[in-house]
C-alpha cells in the first residue's frame, strides 16, 4: 500500500484518468480556447477569463511534461502562454485597468504573498519526507506570526522576533511529534489539535499581553533589501529592487533545501524514513529521532513564514486568526509540488501570484478577484485527484512508526 | 460471572457500557489544564471562571427550572441549545464518514454550502405554504451539503484522492465562492444594503417555528428536535439498515468488504454524501431557525464545522456521545460568547479563546484517551 494521501483502489476509470498525455491534450485545448474567449463569438471582455484559462492550460503542460511526457508537456505549456498572450492582446484595446494590475510591482507583491507559502511548504515538506503528515502547518505559522511579532516588540529587534517566532512554532511541533511519533496518535487528529491549539494560545495571549488592542506601531520589523543600481532601474526596480530580506531567504531555503534533500545522506536517512522506516531501522538509523527533528524543523520553519507575515509583510501587526488558511495554501503548495523543493517553490510562486492578482482587481472586479482566491485550493483538488498527472508522496507519510 | 473491584475491572466495565470514562477523563483533563492557564496568565480562580461559564451557558437553568425566558438562565439556556443544535449535526458529519474509515475535515464547507443554499431559498420564494417553504429549503440544503461532500467521496472511489486533503481544499474553495455569491455585486446580495456583504433575508415564512422564548430575541427553534432525530436516523442507519453495514465492513477493511461482496465505492460514495447531509442540514437550521440571513464575516469566521470534529472525537462516533458533548461544547461556546454574559472574573474575549484551547487539548488528549484504554488492557492482560 502507499502512503496516506494516495489509497488508491484498482479502477480503470482511474488507470484512464492518470495517463498524463491526456492532460497533455486537454492542455492544448485549453490553450487555444483561452487565445479565442476575447474574439467573437464569445467576446469576453474581461482580460480574467482569458488569463485564468491560459495559466491553467500552461500548468496542465507544465505537470503533464513532469509526469514523462515531455515534448508533448512544453509543447501545450508554450500553447497555453501563447493563447494567454493573444488573449491579453484582444482584450487590452479599451483597457486602461490592465496596466494598473500588470506592471512590474506585481512581481514584488507576487513574491511578497509568496514567501509565507514558500517556508510552509518546504517545512510541510520536511515533515512528510521523513513519513509525518503535518495538517498543523497553520497552527505552527501562526505563532511564528503572534510570538515573532511580540518577540520583535518587547526584545526591540526583528531577530529577537525571528528567533522567538521560530521557538514557539519549534515548541508547538514538539507537542505535536510526541504526541504523532511517541504516542503514535493520528496523525490527522494530531494536527487538527495543533490548530485549535495555535488559535487559541494566539488569541488568548493576543488579549492578554496587548488587551485587545492592536500591537503598538514602531515594532522593529524585518528591512527590506536594496540591491544598489538595480533599485533605480526601470523594470527591475520595482520588481526585485527592494525585496524583504525574508523573501531572499526563502529563496536560499529552496536551494538549500533541495541540496539536502537529495544530495547529502542527512537527506537520504530523511526520505527512507519516508519511505520505508522498517528498512532504514535496519541500517541503523533513528527513524525516532529523524521524525522528531524534522516535524520540529518544519515547526520553526513554518513558524518563520509566520513572522515574515506579521513583522515583515503585515509591517509588524497582528490581528486574530492572521494566517487565515495561508498554512493550508502551504500544505496545497506541497502536494502539488509533489514533494520536492523548486516544485514546491514554483507552486507557491503561483498561488502567490493569484493571490497579488486578486488583491489588485478587487477595486475593477469583486467576482473575478473571487476566482484568483480559489485558484490554489481547485488547481490542488485537480492534482490530488490524479486527472492531471500524479503526485507522489512518500510511502510511508502518515504512518506510525513501531520499533520491534 | 464473577464482580471486579479493582479500577481496572471498573473500567473494564464501564468500557463495555459504552466507555463513557475515557471521554469524560479526556474533558477532564483539558479543564484541567485550561485551568492551569487560567492561573498562571490571570491569577484568578479557575473554579470561579468556570463557574461563570456554566451561569453563562443557563446550565444553572436545572436548579430553578422555569420556560419564562425574560429569566436569564433560561435564556442563556435556549442560546446553549441552539449552538448544540448545529453542532450535534456538523459532529454527526464527522462520525458518519469515520464509520466508514473517513476523516471529514470538510464539515465547515459543507455546512456553509448547506447555509447558502437555504439562504437562497428561503429568501427568493415567496408566496409559498409555510410548512412546503421550510421543507424546500431544508431539502435544498441537505442535498447541497450531500452533493459537496460527495464531490469528496466520488474523488476517493474514483481516483483514490486522499478525502482529508480534498476536504480541506473544498472548505475554502465554498468559502470564497460563497463570500463571492453574497459580497458587492454577487447575486445572493441583499438587494437593500448596497456596500453590505449580506444575503437578504429569509422571508417570514420560511423561519422555523419557535417552541421556546421569544422569535425576535432569537428563540429556540423545532430544530433542536430535527437534530435529535437525526441522532435517532444516524444510530439506525449505522446499525439497522444493510447500508450502515456496508459501510461499517469498508471501515474496517475495505478488501475485506470487497471479498464479502460490498461495493466499496458505493459505500464510500454514499457515507461522504449522507455525512455532508447533516452538515448541510445543520446549515439551513441555523439560517432558518435564527441568523436568517448570512454575512461574509459568518462564513469567513464561522467554526461550527470544525467544532464537530472535537465533537464527534471526543463522543466516540456513538450517537449519545455525540449529543452529549455537543452539549458540552455548545455550553462552552455560548457560555465564553461575549454576547450574553459579563464574566467579572475573567475578560470575555479572553474566555472565547480559552474555549478554542480547550476544544484543541479536547482534540489532542482524545489520542490519549486510546492510548490509556491500550495500557490498561495490557496491564490487565498481565495480571491475569
Amino acid at each position: 500500500m502507499s502512503g496516506i494521501w494516495t489509497e488508491r483502489l484498482d479502477n480503470p476509470v482511474s488507470k484512464r484518468l492518470r495517463d498524463p498525455a491526456s492532460t497533455g491534450y486537454v492542455a492544448i485545448g485549453l490553450g487555444v480556447f483561452a487565445a479565442f474567449l476575447a474574439i467573437p463569438p464569445i467576446e469576453a471582455r474581461s482580460i480574467v477569463w482569458s488569463i485564468l484559462v491560459g495559466i491553467v492550460a500552461t500548468l496542465l503542460g507544465i505537470w503533464t511534461a513532469t509526469r514523462g511526457r515531455r515534448r508533448l508537456g512544453y509543447g501545450a505549456a508554450v500553447a497555453g502562454l501563447i493563447g494567454m498572450g493573444l488573449g491579453i492582446l484582444a482584450t487590452r484595446s479599451g483597457t486602461g485597468n490592465l496596466e494598473a494590475v500588470f506592471n512590474a510591482a506585481l512581481i514584488a507583491q507576487m513574491f511578497a504573498f509568496a514567501t509565507p507559502l514558500v517556508f510552509g511548504a518546504i517545512a510541510g515538506m520536511f515533515s512528510e519526507r521523513s513519513g509525518v503528515v503535518n495538517i498543523g502547518l497553520e497552527g505552527m505559522m501562526l505563532m511564528g506570526a503572534f510570538w515573532g511579532v511580540y518577540g520583535a516588540d518587547v526584545g526591540g529587534s526583528w531577530v529577537v522576533g525571528l528567533i522567538v517566532g521560530a521557538a514557539a512554532g519549534g515548541a508547538l511541533a514538539l507537542l505535536y511529534a510526541y504526541f504523532a511519533i511517541h504516542l503514535r496518535a493520528d496523525q490527522i487528529v494530531g494536527g487538527t489539535a495543533v490548530n485549535f491549539l495555535a488559535l487559541g494560545i494566539t488569541g488568548y495571549f493576543f488579549f492578554q499581553l496587548y488587551h485587545g488592542n492592536y500591537v503598538p506601531t514602531g515594532v522593529s520589523t524585518i528591512p527590506n533589501v536594496r540591491i544598489p543600481f538595480v533599485a533605480d532601474s526601470h523594470f527591475l526596480g520595482p520588481a526585485i529592487g527592494n525585496l524583504s530580506l525574508m523573501i531572499w531567504a526563502g529563496f536560499g531555503l529552496v536551494i538549500v533545501s533541495y541540496f539536502v534533500i537529495f544530495k547529502t545522506p542527512i537527506g537520504l536517512r530523511i526520505r527512507a524514513c519516508g519511505e520505508h522506516p522498517r528498512a532504514a531501522d535496519t541500517v541503523g538509523i533513528n527513524v525516532y529521532a529523524v521524525r522528531y527533528g524534522c516535524v520540529i524543523l518544519s515547526g520553526i520553519l513554518a513558524a518563520l513564514g509566520g513572522v515574515y507575515l506579521s513583522d515583515g509583510f503585515g509591517g509588524g501587526s497582528f490581528n486574530d486568526n492572521m494566517t487565515e488558511g495561508r498554512g493550508f495554501i502551504a500544505l496545497a503548495a506541497m502536494i502539488f509540488g509533489n514533494w520536492r523543493p523548486f516544485g514546491a517553490f514554483g507552486a507557491a510562486l503561483l498561488f502567490g501570484l493569484s493571490s497579488a492578482i486578486a488583491l489588485r482587481l478587487q477595486v475593477y472586479s469583486p467576482s473575478a478577484s473571487t476566482l484568483f482566491n480559489v485558484l490554489p485550493y481547485v488547481l490542488t483538488l485537480i492534482a490530488v485527484a490524479g486527472v492531471i498527472g500524479r503526485s507522489v508522496p512518500p510511502a510511508a507519510d502518515g504512518r506510525p512508526y513501531k520499533k520491534q | 460471572m464473577h464482580e471486579d473491584v479493582t479500577i481496572l475491572g471498573r473500567y473494564r466495565v464501564l468500557q463495555r457500557a459504552g466507555g463513557m470514562l475515557a471521554p469524560l477523563l479526556t474533558a477532564a483533563l483539558a479543564f484541567f489544564v485550561g485551568g492551569l492557564v487560567i492561573l498562571a496568565t490571570n491569577g484568578t480562580a479557575p473554579w470561579a471562571v468556570y463557574r461563570q461559564i456554566i451561569d453563562g451557558a443557563g446550565l444553572n437553568w436545572i436548579f430553578h427550572p422555569t420556560t419564562d425566558t425574560t429569566n436569564l438562565a433560561a435564556y442563556n439556556l435556549t442560546q446553549t441549545l441552539l449552538v448544540t443544535t448545529a453542532l450535534i449535526l456538523t459532529g454527526l458529519a464527522v462520525s458518519f464518514a469515520f464509520q466508514c474509515g473517513m476523516f471529514n475535515i470538510g464539515g465547515q464547507g459543507q455546512y456553509i454550502v448547506g447555509a447558502t443554499f437555504a439562504v437562497w431559498v428561503g429568501s427568493s420564494l415567496s408566496g409559498l405554504d409555510s410548512t412546503v417553504h421550510i421543507l424546500l429549503a431544508i431539502g435544498a440544503a441537505t442535498l447541497a451539503g450531500a452533493a459537496w461532500a460527495g464531490i469528496a467521496g466520488v474523488l476517493k472511489a474514483t481516483v483514490g484522492a486522499h478525502e482529508v486533503i480534498t476536504t480541506i481544499m473544498l472548505n475554502w474553495t465554498a468559502v470564497w465562492i460563497v463570500s463571492a455569491l453574497i459580497g458587492p455585486g454577487g447575486p445572493l446580495q441583499s438587494h437593500s444594503a448596497a456596500d453590505n456583504p449580506v444575503s437578504s433575508d429569509v422571508v417570514a415564512g420560511a423561519k422555523l417555528p419557535i417552541v421556546w422564548g421569544d422569535p425576535l430575541l432569537q428563540g429556540l427553534s423545532i430544530g433542536i428536535f430535527v437534530a435529535l432525530g437525526a441522532l435517532v436516523v444516524y444510530w439506525a442507519v449505522v446499525n439497522r439498515t444493510t447500508l450502515g453495514f456496508g459501510v461499517r465492513a469498508v471501515g474496517r477493511s475495505p478488501e475485506a468488504a470487497r471479498y464479502g461482496g460490498i461495493a466499496v465505492g458505493r459505500s464510500i460514495v454514499l457515507a461522504m454524501a449522507l455525512s455532508g447531509a447533516f452538515a448541510g442540514l445543520a446549515g439551513a437550521l441555523d439560517i432558518l431557525g435564527w441568523q436568517f440571513n448570512l454575512s461574509v464575516d459568518d462564513v469567513q469566521a464561522s467554526q461550527i464545522g470544525f467544532i464537530g470534529i472535537a465533537v464527534a472525537l471526543l463522543g466516540r462516533n456513538k450517537a449519545i456521545g455525540v449529543g452529549l458533548s455537543a452539549l458540552l461544547f455548545g455550553a462552552l461556546v455560548t457560555g465564553t460568547s461575549t454576547r450574553n454574559l459579563e464574566l467579572t472574573a475573567l475578560r470575555p474575549d479572553l474566555a472565547g479563546n480559552l474555549t478554542v484551547l480547550i476544544q484543541g487539548l479536547i482534540v489532542l488528549f482524545v489520542g490519549v484517551d486510546v492510548l490509556v484504554v491500550v495500557l490498561l488492557a495490557r496491564a490487565r492482560r498481565r495480571r491475569l
